[in-house]
């Protein structure tokens, strides 16, 4: 996934003169996370470079490179980090644009990795996509796959709307897959029938999804056949294949590393209600974080879903 | 001395050169040889364990540690003047400093491990938790300065960025608030010339870092880092000036961090030997050892003699911490809320009974 997005920005910074690629350690370092790794060669410390260490002045000079017209693609170190930038993402990249009566646009790509697994300090582990996409007026994407993360980030940086970018860093490197070398798309608003199945449908997203395959192996062992749907957008949400699919198998459970209350599982259980509501023959169910902040490693494990634990659910589920 | 040093001339405040010999008397500052020795002695000690927490990550027995190689002069100084009541208020690169406070380096291990209990610091008094989002922990320092004036207490707060962190609002705003309120805080910069890769001259076009006090109507002064001496006088006459109710001090750290970020961090892709090499000249040890092997006070014998009992010292921290047992799932909810919501309870149940089936399989 690393080297996909590294693509993505590559053939973007390549075709664009307008795109700006910056933020802490991206340019001689190419980022922590070797994301960025040899762009600044390429293009130029003009158009990759390192800011200094501050992620509001991060965010908030990309205002105004968007206000401009430029294209800035920013990174923050971790989502952990993320959060004095949310003054600039909710004060003014999410309202540039209504504000002004769309006389300026707002053509901004907030880059973060996200989540657990990796046995790391604290702030380093959690997801905290429900907080992005509650704001009105910017776009959220959680790629699961090289492919689709390539293909989200082309889409991102060529969209005049703004989007968060959450990298799911566990899987970094962690999945192996051919993708295509040249320009491509991945809609922003699309999610996607990973598997197709009649007898639940699991939504994820992230390296969750990987976990949902293991779980449903393990159902199908079971006679169990689960349908599973990557959501790849968390906000604009998928309405349409959710719904279809919650009309064919009746039952539906959703799956995130993030806390419960008030998460993306809530806004995916509410649309199949409001959408397959006589179809229902089980509540929607969820499987997510606890409403506590993730335990440094030694205790990461408790918070952890599983495939194990998805299975365990997704039986729960189908035997209702 | 803040005049003399004022940051706006650029001089940097230094006792002795590199070779450990007195270069500037006038600013030595009062110990007595026992303390001069003691302080030695416990830099030594926390480089040993810097050092060794490096090989126990290496080894996989550890997660990601920040190394305090090469840095070990600035808590040492600190911890010379810090009293018991005072408050520390660290970033995460102060070893010295936590362990001059009481913390134990059982506990610090366990921090590194992955145990939220390491951070509990029994006999660590006014001790704040290691603070990881960078200069977040400043403004607190604040925080914790007007609680001092406001119940006059005799206190004094020292707080920890590095050069990196002056780039961050909230270390701005943290000046300000300390200096509006005269707060009796002591913010330590240690300029250690990068922020993971990037380097100082990335963050600020400012002539040093200390400079930025200026603005605040507060004092500043920039010291060589690296002497030991020279930091535990800025350290003694910013406590002193802090205490009086003139208000904050800011003190610019200038060294080196000889290691690597953290135990992810590979800082050959940023940085030249050439330029580690000049730096080495600077060791504080090293430095700091010679002044004592001139003045008799020390040796490479005795040396030799108390590092295997170090070593020994450090690693039954170590292994206390290795064996601290299980984090049981009750740790994961018990200490979020005063009051748990019974929502948290149902949570923790619902896990339980997942737990439950599983060893029923």
């Amino acid at each position: 996934m690393v080297n996909a997005i590294n693509q993505a920005l590559e053939i973007k910074l390549e075709q664009d003169k307008n795109v700006i690629v910056y933020g802490e350690d991206v340019g001689v370092e190419g980022g922590v996370f070797r994301v960025t790794e040899g762009l600044q060669k390429k293009f130029g410390k003009e158009r990759v470079f390192d800011s200094p260490l501050a992620e509001a002045g991060i965010a908030g000079s990309a205002v105004g490179m968007a206000m401009a017209g430029l294209k800035p693609i920013i990174e923050m170190q971790f989502s952990g980090f993320s959060y004095p930038a949310f003054n600039q993402i909710i004060s003014h990249v999410s309202r540039m644009q209504n504000r002004s009566r769309g006389n300026f646009k707002m053509p901004f790509v907030m880059r973060m990795p996200y989540g657990g697994g990796i046995n790391a300090l604290e702030h380093h582990s959690e997801s905290m996509e429900a907080i992005w996409g509650h704001i009105p007026g910017i776009k959220v994407v959680i790629p699961s796959t090289p492919h689709d993360a390539k293909g989200l980030m082309i889409s991102a940086i060529e969209s005049d709307d703004p989007v968060i970018f959450m990298e799911p860093k566990r899987i970094y490197r962690a999945i192996k897959q051919e993708v295509n070398e040249d320009h491509f798309t991945v809609p922003i608003g699309k999610a996607k029938v990973v598997s197709t199945g009649k007898d639940i449908t699991v939504v994820a997203y992230g390296a969750m999804i990987r976990e949902v395959q293991k779980a449903a192996a393990l159902a199908k062992k079971e006679g169990i056949d689960v349908e599973i749907i990557d959501l790849r957008s968390i906000y604009p949400i998928d309405r349409e294949t959710i719904a279809s699919s919650v009309m064919k198998t009746g039952r539906i459970l959703t799956v995130h590393e993030a806390p419960a209350s008030f998460g993306v599982a809530s806004e995916i259980s509410q649309i199949a209600i409001e959408e397959a509501f006589l179809h229902l023959e089980a509540p929607p169910k969820r499987l997510t974080g606890f409403d506590t902040i993730v335990p440094l490693p030694k205790g990461e494990h408790h918070y952890a879903i599983t495939g194990d634990k998805i299975f365990y659910e997704i039986m729960r589920t189908v035997k209702y | 001395m803040f005049k003399t040093f004022d940051p706006i001339k650029n001089k940097t405040l230094r006792v002795i050169d590199n070779e450990g010999k007195i270069i500037a008397a006038k600013w030595m500052p009062e110990l007595t040889d026992e303390q001069i020795l003691k302080a030695y002695k416990d830099m030594l000690f926390a480089r040993q364990a810097d050092l060794m927490t490096v090989n126990y990550q290496r080894q996989g027995r550890i997660y990601t540690y920040p190394p305090n190689y090469g840095q070990e002069a600035v808590s040492g100084a600190v911890a010379q003047v810090m009293r018991d009541d005072d408050w520390l208020v660290p970033a995460f690169r102060e070893l010295g400093a936590y362990l001059a406070k009481g913390a134990t380096l059982q506990e610090m291990f366990m921090y590194f491990m992955g145990y939220e209990d390491g951070s509990i610091f029994k006999n660590a008094k006014n001790f704040a938790p290691i603070s990881v989002p960078i200069a977040s922990q400043l403004v607190h320092a604040a925080g914790i300065g007007y609680e001092i004036k406001y119940k006059k207490k005799d206190q004094v707060v020292y707080t920890f960025v590095g050069d990196g962190g002056t780039s961050e609002g909230e270390f701005h705003e943290a000046l300000n608030f300390a200096a509006v309120w005269d707060a009796p805080v002591v913010f330590i910069i240690q300029n250690n010339q990068y922020g993971i890769s990037t380097p100082v001259s990335v963050q600020t076009k400012s002539q040093n870092l200390a400079v930025k006090a200026i603005a605040y109507g507060m004092k500043g002064i920039k010291v060589d880092g690296n002497d030991f001496f020279a930091m535990t006088k800025a350290v003694q006459e910013a406590s002193e000036h802090a205490k009086s109710g003139k208000g904050p001090v800011l003190i610019e750290a200038v060294t080196y961090r000889k290691g690597a970020h953290t135990t992810s961090d590979d800082p050959t892709k940023y940085r030249t030997k050439e330029e580690e090499q000049e730096w080495d000249k600077t060791d504080p040890l090293n430095r700091f050892k010679k002044y004592l092997v001139e003045k008799k006070l020390w040796s490479d014998k005795e040396e030799k003699k108390i590092l295997p009992e170090y070593k020994k010292e450090i690693d039954r921290h170590f292994v206390a911490a290795e064996n601290y047992g299980e984090y049981p799932l009750d740790d994961v909810f018990k200490f979020l809320y005063t009051d748990k919501p019974d929502n948290l309870k149902s949570q923790q149940v619902e896990h339980e009974r997942y737990l439950k089936w599983k060893e029923g399989k």
